[in-house]
């Protein structure tokens, strides 16, 4: 595994290039307990920890807080408050200036962070919390977006509006025309590792913060900006994460900041790991939405006109909100043309806490309340909603503009639902269902068959490049770094694939190296399944240019043309001659060839006028689609899912093994999400689901019972990205809402199909026994 | 009654060595212990409360003489419970030249890991089921994993790998298989019938000797807290930071977990574990068996005790209803005395009990249903597994031969304060023919027996509507009907 193996120089292809099926890298110390987290990183002697201690209040201005039981508490080294921030008591990752690192004066909502013990041991540190005496002056307070005014209350950050042609007249003067509105819920990330940073201070200003992060770059800022010092004095590493999912692009800045500011201020290492409930109350999550639709279409259910407004749970700060309804409104149509549209977001405040990023990003709750549109206009001209899906897709050369007026050119939606719609049986699936259903009392079955495409790129165009670095040593082995994060889905080994593919080296020849501000600087978040797109071909672009000297000095040193070098695996082949790889590495640094590179990429295409709402911001879009069947119990609404298939692409992968992981685990996640997945807050605005004994994300036995998943081994990117593979990590999540409308399509059969359940998400059995009871009520 | 050794040092093993510990606190756990004082750091802290099986590693204890291996949760499991067993980390399984265990390898063949940080853990999981079953069905792997929760993999590729861990190796040649019999030597060497006390005040912790023994100590000590498989204190500790001192480690004592049947009554020892205690009971009352797998996850049902279920007195614990509809008694014994009340009579109001200070819960009697009676229980979670109860209703159901209602006890949790009987709708049954329309009529008696509360697990609403129609499901399912009457993960066995 780790041993240095000598290479093959007769080898018909290397070891581990790209589109070969690669373990992770980390799996052999994944399942022995050696990979390291950053818990598992031997302290510094002398370490000290963090705990922070959080509001109880919801809304509310601090009259009195008394920390003197906190300090004299045993092993309490300090306690800091808002006043105790050297620099800006900000972290607000847009600049917007709204989120505090310490609440000062003022909370804003329940499990805010208010000041920060600083102890010998962690337990020492979280038992002295519990000893601040804080008094509160209570505020009203709003937890529930249902009861705001999207229109009229405050938001967070600016919305945006979404047109294309004249919704309203289209829906005024379509044949028939329906309203509603629909609920989805948030999500928890729920990564294994919570967040955890640990910073070790250095000489002058410098500070090195090991932090559990998908944005090293933007932990690096706000630490800065906290400590008051320039960016250049702050290194943020991260080898690997305990899963992201885009818990950590924005929320670990916070216990960065503060393990920063206590290690400067006592000249010892600091680490702060919140217990799990904390991190649960005190980070963000998934937004929730309330979506307000009008459609308007034909007899035959072909769509018209359809009016969206997209309100979402954003907290008490922007975070990253903005982007988040920005890319909740760019997939409001998902696979489907909108002949007329206009659509809305409102980004409302709320005494909860800041959402933010969550694999899709917005973007799954948007196709949400399009496949909700959809189920309407089915069962409003009773046809099978597949049927209604498939006659609204978007067209290949025709009806393929968005509502931000970006061209479809890559659509293959139309035979990703025919293949699967054959291989799984749908038809004849539908027929054996009805007739179950007809001679079942109690149990019912349901089948859903639904789409995905999903726009990559990240819509701030600015983010869509990388840097790398890589260097090749004089025995032939290569260090690579790049701006990406390994949180699990494989990223490290995707790059490090193009990097062995490119020098023609077996892939045990490439170090995959910790991600750290101090090598590639100023990275985007590993986000928007951007990662090996964007990393993948800076790492390329690097090792190309060591490519091009090493070819420009082959061919001058044996004096042949340059087109007569060729990388060979673990060799070159210079003419007539064939020499190794590491020889030829040698050789070059003898003559004093520079053997290290800094590559770039930026995302060619894109561009984005969001004043406007028109532009291309996505460079292409990646598609899927799953068919599931469920059995409900109509006397409780519990379920189990029967069976799912799913068909997915994924380009021409680097790495099938890792992709198909991508593709199940995205899956389950989003059913998760729109199952047994609840937030749920009490009348004191108190999130009262913050631990796993009562936020229920699915195990092993809520797997469908079958499950085929397969990539289609047909598509390649329509455009040129790296090895014209696709980004996987966001676009399977939202495959799961095939098990939302099966469960829909179940309790639509205890009224013959003849109502619109309006199952909102997540559809716990409770939200499916009350849905068969309205249903049954108007049946 | 002769002086009994004391001892004041815990002893165990730990992976290959042997550890004495002088200097315990009682709440100081396993995985603490292990990663900042053994800078074992293998094993993960996920929850820190026994939910997501990240901590998981193997417990060996000599169970009547046999040494069996259980997954637990470090994160709360407490080091005083530990003498005289053998624990086993992710850091032992690793072979020669650091060779991969067959269960790791599978692993990483499968590519059953993503971000790696549940892996150990599933890991443990997966070899405490493959030491006791080489080829798991995959309703055996399911059950296995239901304490473990990976957010990455989505499972498949962990249930592939599990079905193929007996093609890496065999159970046989396995390293704790070939240490089998010198590690039962070593801990049944340990076991030299002292009760182990270590500190003072609010480092004061005990092991009694045997049951007697822990009468007495409780007869001092009436305030102590009493331990048994920590799966609910362990949290009063991780989350509540609660002093427990002094405490009383009743796990594994001589005494207290023992479970036998006499002339139709099954009587178990309060310090049985679920694990334990399903074998015979699951056998005697199969109706028993499907809730037994939907109790917390493997590692709880290995910790966990049907005695702690019942002593702690929550209205949501999952035992207490169905012993209540079978008619169980409870022995709660203080010093030599002993008394034993219906267990229904034990549940006073929310938080409170009939325990009187230094009484302890010994044992439960639970009569086996007579045949002919119709028993049967039905647990109702967000999600199917490893979920905390929102309503779960019991019956057991005697006709007479002209087909009425001779007896019928209904009890059911999370419906009120207290486990409780719902006697309206009992009431309104007895006597009555057991007809769809004599059930129709009693569901309307839910309302004067049971008034729900609405918290995050479930509504008002829904708790009263999906506690009345599993009245209606237990009729259906007593009265022979064809069609599927509940949805499920596997058809019974």
């Amino acid at each position: 595994m780790n041993k240095h193996a000598t290479p093959n120089l007769k080898a018909q292809k290397i070891k581990g290039g790209v589109a070969t099926d690669q373990r992770h890298d980390s799996a052999h110390k994944h399942v022995s307990g050696t990979a390291v987290y950053i818990d598992d990183m031997p302290e510094p002697a002398g370490t000290l920890h963090g705990c922070v201690g959080l509001s109880n209040a919801t809304h509310a201005t601090i009259t009195k807080m008394d920390l003197s039981a906190v300090r004299t508490a045993p092993g309490v080294v300090d306690v800091l408050t808002a006043k105790d921030v050297p620099g800006e008591n900000d972290i607000s990752p847009t600049g917007r200036h709204d989120e505090p690192v310490l609440a000062d004066g003022k909370v804003q909502f329940h499990g805010q962070p208010i000041f920060c013990v600083i102890a010998e041991t962690r337990e020492q540190a979280r038992r002295a919390t519990r000893l601040a005496k804080v008094e509160y002056k209570e505020l009203p307070f709003v937890t529930d977006i249902g009861e705001l005014d999207p229109r009229k209350d405050k938001l967070v950050t600016p919305p945006l509006t979404l047109k294309r042609g004249d919704a309203a007249a289209a829906i005024k003067a379509a044949p028939r025309r329906l309203k509603g509105e629909m609920r989805i819920g948030g999500q928890e990330h729920f990564y294994l590792e919570g967040h955890i940073a640990m910073a070790i201070p250095g000489e002058d200003q410098d500070v090195t913060i090991y932090s559990s992060t998908q944005h090293p770059s933007e932990v690096q800022h706000m630490v800065s900006h906290a400590l008051g010092v320039p960016s250049n004095a702050i290194t943020v590493e991260i080898r690997r994460m305990g899963g992201g999912f885009g818990g950590k692009e924005t929320q670990g800045n916070q216990f960065a900041a503060l393990a920063a500011i206590a290690a400067k201020r006592h000249h010892r290492a600091v680490k702060i790991r919140p217990d799990r409930d904390d991190d649960m109350i005190a980070t963000g999550k998934r937004h929730d939405f309330l979506v307000d639709y009008e459609v308007g279409f034909d007899d035959d259910g072909n769509i018209l006109g359809v009016d969206f407004m997209f309100a979402a749970r954003c907290g008490f700060s922007s975070d990253l909100s903005g982007p988040v309804t920005d890319r909740a409104l760019f997939h409001c149509d998902n696979t489907y043309f909108w002949p007329a549209v206009h659509a809305q977001s409102a980004p409302l405040y709320t005494n909860t806490v800041s959402n933010t990023a969550f694999r899709g990003f917005g973007g799954p709750q948007g196709m949400v309340g399009a496949e909700r549109v959809i189920d309407e206009v089915a069962f409003a001209v009773g046809k099978d909603p597949l049927e209604i899906r498939k006659q609204n897709f978007y067209g290949t050369s025709d009806r393929n503009i968005t509502p931000y007026h970006q061209t479809v050119e890559d659509n293959i939606i139309h035979r990703i639902v025919a293949e699967l719609e054959a291989s799984s049986d749908y038809a004849r699936r539908r027929r054996t269902i009805q007739a179950f259903n007809a001679n079942s009392r109690f149990i019912k079955r349901g089948l859903a068959l639904t789409p995905v495409k999903f726009g990559i790129s990240f819509t701030a165009t600015h983010y869509n490049q990388a840097g790398a670095l890589v260097h090749v040593y004089t025995d032939g082995s290569v260090h690579l770094n790049h701006g990406g994060t390994e949180m699990g889905q494989g990223l490290y080994l995707k790059v490090a694939q193009v990097v062995a593919e490119e020098f023609q080296i077996d892939i045990d020849q490439v170090k995959i190296t910790a991600t750290t501000t101090g090598k590639v600087p100023n990275t985007s978040a590993t986000a928007a399944s951007s990662g090996s797109d964007l990393n993948g071909m800076a790492a390329q672009n690097a090792a190309r240019q060591i490519k091009d000297r090493l070819t420009d000095f082959a061919a001058e040193r044996y004096q042949v043309p340059r087109d007569q070098v060729l990388f060979l695996p673990n060799r070159v082949r210079i003419g007539n001659q064939e020499i190794a790889f590491a020889d030829l590495i040698k050789q070059a640094y003898m003559a004093r060839i520079q053997l290290s590179a800094a590559g770039f990429y930026k995302t060619p295409k894109i561009h984005w006028d969001r004043d406007k709402g028109q532009g291309r911001p996505f460079y292409y879009f990646a598609y899927g689609a799953s068919c599931s069947e469920v059995s409900v119990d109509t006397l409780t609404g519990e379920y189990v899912v029967e069976r799912t298939d799913i068909l997915h692409e994924t380009g021409r992968s680097l790495n099938r093994a890792i992709d198909l992981g991508q593709v199940e685990g995205g899956f389950i996640q989003g059913m998760g999400w729109l199952t047994t997945e609840e937030l749920w807050w009490d009348a004191k605005g108190r999130l009262r689901t913050h631990a796993p004994s009562t936020y229920k994300i699915p195990l092993a036995s809520d797997r469908p019972k079958i499950f085929n998943v397969t990539l289609a081994d047909w598509p390649e990117a329509h455009e040129p990205t790296v090895h014209r593979s696709k980004a996987v990590g966001e676009p399977p999540f939202p495959l799961g809402m095939s098990v939302l409308h099966a469960l829909s399509d179940a309790v639509a059969s205890v009224a013959d199909h003849k109502v619109c359940p309006r199952l909102d998400a997540p559809a716990t059995p409770e939200q499916v026994l009350m849905a068969i009871e309205r249903l049954k009520a108007r049946a | 009654m002769a002086r009994l050794k004391t001892r004041n040092e815990i002893r165990f093993i730990l992976n290959g060595e042997d550890v004495a510990l002088t200097t315990v606190a009682p709440d100081a756990t396993l995985l603490d212990w292990l990663r900042l004082n053994r800078s074992l750091r293998g094993t993960k802290e996920g929850c820190a409360e026994g939910d997501c099986g990240a901590c998981t590693v193997l417990v060996g204890r000599l169970s009547a003489g046999r040494l069996v291996y259980e997954s637990v949760n470090a994160c709360i499991r407490f080091l005083g419970s530990l003498d005289r067993t053998h624990v086993v980390t992710v850091e032992h399984l690793r072979g020669e030249a650091g060779k991969l265990h067959p269960v790791q390898q599978a692993m990483v063949d499968f590519h059953g890991s993503q971000c790696g940080f549940c892996t150990p853990g599933f890991v443990m999981s997966l070899y405490a089921l493959w030491m006791r079953s080489p080829e798991p069905s995959d309703a055996a792997i399911e059950k296995a994993l239901q304490g473990n929760l990976c957010r990455c993999t989505g499972y498949e590729a962990i249930v592939r790998a599990a079905r193929a861990i007996s093609s890496y190796g065999k159970a046989a040649k396995d390293p704790l298989a070939a240490e089998r019999k010198a590690v039962t030597t070593r801990l049944a060497a340990m076991k030299d019938g002292a009760r182990v006390e270590i500190g003072s005040g609010k480092q004061r912790m005990v092991v009694p000797a045997d049951a007697d023994d822990l009468a007495s100590v409780l007869d001092k000590e009436p305030g102590a807290t009493i331990v048994a498989g920590s799966t609910d204190v362990g949290l009063w500790v991780t989350k509540h930071m609660r002093d427990i001192a002094p405490a009383v480690f009743i796990g594994n004592l001589d005494g207290m977990c023992t479970i036998s049947e006499d002339k139709g009554v099954i009587s178990i020892g309060a310090g049985v574990t679920y694990s334990d205690a399903f074998a015979l009971l699951s056998k005697r009352i199969p109706a028993l068996g499907p809730l037994f797998d939907r109790i917390g996850g493997e590692q709880v049902r290995n910790m966990g005790t049907i005695g702690g279920n019942i002593a702690n007195g929550s209205p949501i614990g999952d035992t207490p209803p169905p012993l209540i509809a079978l008619g169980a008694r409870l022995t709660l014994r203080r010093g030599k005395k002993r008394r034993t009340i219906p267990l229904e009579d034990f549940f006073i109001a929310y938080g409170k009990q009939d325990r009187q200070p230094g009484e302890f819960v010994e044992a439960v009697h639970v009569p086996v249903p007579a045949k002919g009676t119709k028993f049967a229980v039905y647990k109702i979670t967000k999600r199917r597994d490893e979920d905390i109860t929102a309503a779960l209703g019991a019956f057991n159901l005697t006709l007479a031969k002209d087909g009425s209602v001779a007896d019928i006890r209904i009890a059911y949790g999370g419906m009120a304060a207290t486990p409780k009987r719902a006697s309206a709708v009992e009431k309104a049954l007895l006597g009555k023919p057991w007809t769809e329309a004599a059930v129709e009529a009693a569901m309307a008696e839910y309302t004067s027996d049971f008034t729900p509360l609405t918290d995050m697990r479930a509504s008002a609403e829904y708790r009263a509507l999906a506690a009345r129609n599993l009245l209606l499901r237990f009729f259906a399912e007593t009265s022979g009907t064809k069609a599927p009457i509940q949805v499920m993960r596997y058809e019974a066995a």
